[in-house]
């Protein structure tokens, strides 16, 4: 790498992340399968989507990294749009469509 | 033993059954407004780690190898920091552990695949696959395990495939994308779209509150971090709200 960093610790890098990624998404998937979860997991697990991936976005959403970190109201109206859009039609290319169009309009008028 | 006394399905046949097919193209479809966020982030990713100074092999090394976009950008961004080998695996593999949840909260759907199809689904398990496979299983439960692995394909044809090719594409040829499109909101956009028609019930929208809340209180904390304290504590309002509604219906 141009900082000096050899190949050989790049590529070990790469195979030792590649091997731990797909453990980690092998994990109960590839462990767990022929055995009863108990019900208060399965309850949990039921969550999981609606739980990660937005708290995986939210601070995302109020400190962009392309705004060095500070909060910016088109980035957050157009999130809320988004929410809302996919909450009222249930559909996602809608949701995904005016959030966009919020977004690129707001930072075209502000 | 002779092949045609092998009890398996032909994999031939496999294809041709019409249902699976429809399956794996239902799955190609929903994913194709993936491919706005997935091509120029996989651009992206080649060119930021040319810039770097790794090889093209290298990108490739990383996109086909680990094929998780946000824990290859950490790993990019610290190596070029000189971070130490062992920080730089254990920040990625911290970016990388939500994973696991979704891992355990596909095994209810997927429990009785074989041990080579939980593997490619494993390999191929990104926020896209996961998120749209699990909203699909969600709405259509009855949807035999061939189907639900074949809609996992299509999404995976569709939001795997291009990452690698896109990523080998940035960084053989090297431009950067304009930066006043404002990219980096492409990513928040289709998660909060993607999950937004999952919200369907107040147990859903408490575990959405709770993970958000969590997350920004938490943000300060080393990457990933937060998120893994947050996300169980969503998940576990979630699973409170539905025991304390389902009591109330009852009463």
């Amino acid at each position: 790498m141009s900082n000096g960093t050899s190949d050989l610790t790049v590529w070990l890098v790469i195979v030792v992340l590649g091997i731990g990624t797909f453990l980690i998404r092998w994990s109960f998937l590839g462990t767990l399968g022929d055995r009863e979860l108990p019900p208060w997991v399965l309850r949990m697990l039921r969550y999981t989507p609606v739980a990660v991936l937005p708290a995986l976005v939210a601070p995302l959403v109020v400190w962009p990294a392309a705004t060095g970190g500070q909060p910016e109201p088109a980035r957050m109206a157009a999130a809320a749009v988004t929410v809302a859009i996919g909450l009222w039609t249930r559909n996602m290319i809608l949701a995904i469509l005016a959030g966009a169009i919020t977004l690129f309009g707001l930072l075209y008028m502000l | 033993m002779s092949p045609t006394s092998d009890p398996r399905p032909d994999s031939r046949q496999a294809l041709a059954d019409p249902g699976l097919a429809q399956a794996f193209r239902r799955g190609a479809v929903k994913s194709l407004p993936f491919l706005i966020v997935m091509i120029p982030f996989a651009i992206l990713f080649g060119v930021v780690a040319l810039e770097a100074g790794m090889d093209v092999a290298q990108v490739l090394g990383f996109s086909v190898l680990v094929l998780a976009g946000a824990s290859q950008f950490t790993a990019v961004q610290l190596l070029s920091d000189n971070a130490p080998v062992i920080v730089v695996i254990l920040s990625c593999l911290a970016v990388n552990l939500r994973m696991a949840m979704y891992s355990a909260s596909l095994v209810p759907w997927l429990r009785d695949a074989t041990p080579g199809q939980k593997a490619w689904v494993a390999y191929a398990l990104v926020d896209q696959s996961y998120a749209l496979s699990i909203q699909e299983y969600e709405a259509n439960p009855r949807m035999a395990l061939p189907q639900r692995l074949a809609f996992f394909g299509g999404v995976v044809m569709v939001v795997c495939l291009p990452w690698m090719i896109f990523s080998w594409v940035g960084a053989t040829v090297g431009r950067a994308i304009p930066d006043d499109i404002a990219l980096d909101f492409a990513m928040p956009i289709t998660f909060l779209a993607m999950i937004a028609p999952m919200l369907r019930t107040p147990a859903h929208l408490a575990a959405c509150f709770v993970a958000v809340l969590g997350s920004l209180v938490l943000a300060g904390l080393p990457s990933g971090l937060g998120l893994l304290i947050a996300s169980p504590l969503g998940m576990a309002a979630g699973a409170a709200v539905e025991v304390w509604s389902g009591r109330r219906a009852r009463a």
